[in-house]
């Protein structure tokens, strides 16, 4: 009995141990303390002076096919340029990166030390907590050269960070289902638009693939109409201050009521994701479902990726690709040769490794950003690599990016993910058949009080 | 009880001892429950009372989850919360699923078990089969109905539509996942399809307790089937039952994997559950005060229906073993 009893205590003892140690090991893989001025340190910090061995950690929003690999592999060229650095290069589906993951890492304190910003709003909130290392000395050459694009990644003259592609929104379509259904030349007015849409459904083409589920898509049609209502002046000044009393906000509500009601969407668009497969609002557009999309720059690329996953080989963005920008609207109020765009771009986190900047301005060399330019088939910013910019589409984008008198970062970017998103979720509501054009307003002003 | 000290030497001889036994082994005794029970004590309240408590404390507060914690606002997150439209519809999808559970998954699994109950050729492999859909992964599940039930497009129809149609069911055909009036029904169809099996399991256990010579008794009496199954068998089964119902009002107050997986909380918010909307709006729109409320709200809804139960429902087994039958 004694000696059962002297076992099983020896055992309890044995696991206990194993547990405290096991506890242990894991807790944390530095024992420096934090330093209070700063945001939490991650694990991968080092001290100032710049020491043999560092790891980056680099996180981007590349799923698709060539880009994924093309920027693994310029990680692994940086690394091998620079002895002693190790380049960790880990991708994550878009909105599960900006929604979840960065936010969480940030708060953890295990955060990377690379990674995507979208700039404005979003930006503003991490500076503000400390996250965010200010690079305006490091990178003083590459704000010179990108100009006005930059702005985005910039608070009160300081830069937090830069954008490595940006582009505006307008209508990718396909050229054949255009040419099926007798449009003969893409729409310049709305009211032209509003003729394709119903060419295209006489000849049984859904017109329009929104991705509503994932909400952003679904708002870009409202912040056109905005773009149209209001002057640059109240959309800076509701950028800056989150004023919007304007009526001109009440009036792309109800121009976006119109369109909705011409009903040119996509069956189940309220559930259709973005960019995810073939069922999203881009695949739909790729695997020649519909006709087209509202979207960004980026769509190409994303659309490549699409089609290489569904076919399991590399395939380009496919031939019948066009562009048209957002046509405009007669006797409207605003800028009509405003645009609205947006771009990625990466920042430095505060407690990153030095040769973090180095690799940022890497990516944002030229000879990177012209084999970006053809990997993602999108938009660089440097430029030195405008030249890299062969495809007609992007081409038409990068002209309308040049030729507009006042550039509109997207508004949910823009306003912070906050208003951001109160804002997004105030106009599916309207989509889905709820709520007025007021109600979007209201909604919005509703989520500034909650700041 | 006076009369039974009195009894006799064999009564009172007990309580001499005792309080020497006690002093000297009581000592040992806690030493061994705190041994034992420590690292168990330490995880729970580490992982679960710690993290409750903190959550407790963010909610009084505005904080968008990257900064200090400073701007103090007492219960305004928790006004906001118990008045937002979306928490509503988060709070009725949650009690529907509640409801719906108990209504549907109850009767079927009890009735699948109670015919799966006997000898039969490949008994082994139907409980395998029936039991496969619980092990696999939430995620996995969601993206792939997700998959199966995607909406008409280009005018080609999902998987699960083509099926429909082929076997004449085209009128069936729905915007599963995209239409507002059946969204919720579906992924209640697919939360079923995924926790029946487990209901069966457990039903199938429980059954296993139904002693075999009441049955003959019955039969025997010259019960049916159906007779001796409602009036002995399923009344025996109401432990399990109870158990069973337990883990999954629970179960269906907590829903997160699947609705996010497949709906993300949408369309336009109406599939919500108390989770769901906890992360979207509170961590997703940096407004961790107001997701702790959320939090908040969610444990105490959760406690106060497991004390209830537990009040109530349970406490029926407890007085039945209690006071027991004869023989």
């Amino acid at each position: 009995m004694a000696r059962n009893r002297k076992g099983a205590i020896a055992a309890s003892m044995a696991a206990v141990a194993l547990l405290v140690a096991a506890c242990s090991g894991s807790g944390g893989s530095t024992d420096d303390p934090t330093d209070p001025t700063a945001a939490p340190g991650d694990g991968t910090s080092e001290t100032s002076d710049a020491p043999a061995e560092q790891t980056i950690t680099w996180w981007h929003n590349a799923t698709g096919e060539p880009l994924v690999s093309f920027w693994a592999q310029v990680g692994q060229e940086f690394a091998e340029a620079n002895p002693g650095v190790t380049v960790d290069v880990q991708s994550f589906q878009n909105e599960e990166l900006q929604r979840t993951l960065i936010p969480n890492a940030l708060l953890s304190g295990d955060a990377p030390d690379l990674f995507q910003q979208w700039g404005a709003g979003e930006l503003a909130a991490q500076v503000a907590a400390g996250h965010v290392k200010d690079i305006t000395a490091d990178v003083a050459d590459e704000i010179a050269a990108l100009g006005a694009v930059a702005n985005p990644w910039q608070l009160d003259g300081k830069t937090y960070g830069l954008p490595y592609t940006f582009g505006i929104s307008g209508f990718w379509y396909n050229t054949e289902l255009f040419a099926q259904a007798g449009i003969t030349s893409t729409p310049k007015t709305l009211d032209e638009l509003y003729a394709a849409i119903d060419k295209l459904k006489t000849a049984g083409i859904t017109p329009i693939a929104v991705g509503a589920g994932d909400g952003w898509p679904a708002a870009h049609y409202w912040y056109h109409f905005a773009l149209k209502s209001c002057s640059p002046e109240v959309l800076q000044q509701a950028q800056a201050e989150l004023v919007f009393d304007d009526p001109c906000f009440v009036k792309a509500g109800e121009l976006l009521g119109e369109f909705i009601a011409s009903e040119p969407f996509n069956e189940g668009y309220l559930a259709t994701s973005a960019q995810q497969g073939a069922g999203s609002s881009a695949g739909l557009v790729a695997t020649g479902k519909a006709a087209m999309e509202l979207m960004g720059h980026w769509n190409p690329g994303v659309m490549g990726g699409i089609l290489t996953e569904e076919a399991g080989e590399d395939v380009s963005p496919p031939e019948w690709l066009g562009w048209f920008n957002f046509p405009g609207i007669d006797g409207a109020a605003g800028d009509p040769n405003a645009v609205l765009g947006g771009g990625d771009g990466f920042s430095v986190h505060a407690d990153a490794p030095p040769a973090t900047v180095d690799l940022l301005k890497y990516i944002l060399s030229d000879d990177v950003q012209a084999r970006f330019a053809e990997a993602a088939s999108s938009i660089p910013t440097a430029p030195g690599a405008a030249d890299a910019v062969t495809d007609p589409n992007l081409q038409l984008v990068l002209e309308g990016l040049q030729n507009a008198t006042y550039v509109q970062l997207w508004l949910d970017t823009a306003y912070g993910p906050t208003v951001g998103g109160a804002m997004n979720d105030a106009i599916v509501n309207f989509f889905g058949g709820s709520g007025t054009p007021q109600d979007i307003v209201d909604a919005i002003k509703a989520s500034v009080e909650t700041l | 009880m006076s009369s039974l000290t009195q009894a006799g030497p064999a009564v009172s001889a007990g309580p001499a001892p005792s309080p020497a036994r006690k002093r000297r082994g009581s000592g040992r005794k806690w030493a061994e429950i705190g041994l034992f029970s420590g690292p168990a004590i330490l995880v729970y309240v580490g992982f679960v009372f710690l993290p409750v408590a903190l959550a407790a404390y963010y909610s009084f507060f505005n904080w968008n989850g990257l900064g200090p914690l400073e701007r103090f606002i007492g219960f305004d997150n928790y006004t906001r919360v118990l008045t937002d439209p979306v928490f509503h519809t988060a709070l009725r999808n949650n009690f529907f699923v509640v409801g719906a559970s108990l209504l549907v998954q109850g009767p079927l699994a009890i009735g699948v078990a109670l015919l799966l109950n006997r000898k039969m050729k490949g008994r082994g492999l139907v409980r395998l089969l029936i039991f496969i859909p619980y092990i696999l992964s939430e995620v996995i599940a969601g993206v792939a109905f997700k998959l199966i039930l995607q909406a008409p497009a280009g005018g080609s129809y999902g998987p699960f539509d083509t099926v429909l149609n082929a076997v004449g069911l085209g009128e069936l055909r729905q915007l599963w996942l995209a239409d507002q009036k059946v969204v919720m029904w579906t992924i209640f169809a697919i939360l079923t399809w995924k926790y029946l099996g487990f209901a069966i399991i457990i039903m199938l256990a429980g059954l296993q307790g139904v002693p075999e010579e009441l049955s003959e008794a019955a039969a025997i009496d010259g019960a049916g089937w159906w007779q001796t199954q409602r009036y002995i068998t399923i009344p025996l089964l109401g432990p399990t039952i109870r158990v069973w119902a337990f883990l999954s009002i629970i179960g269906s107050l907590q829903l997160f994997d699947m609705v996010w997986i497949m709906t993300g909380g949408g369309p336009a918010n109406s599939t919500h559950t108390m989770a769901t909307y906890m992360v979207l709006f509170g961590l997703n729109r940096q407004q961790v005060g107001f997701g702790s409320a959320v939090a908040v709200i969610l444990f105490i809804i959760s406690l106060v229906i497991a004390l209830l139960y537990q009040r109530f429902a349970l406490r029926r087994d407890l007085e039945g073993s209690l006071t027991g039958r004869e023989g």
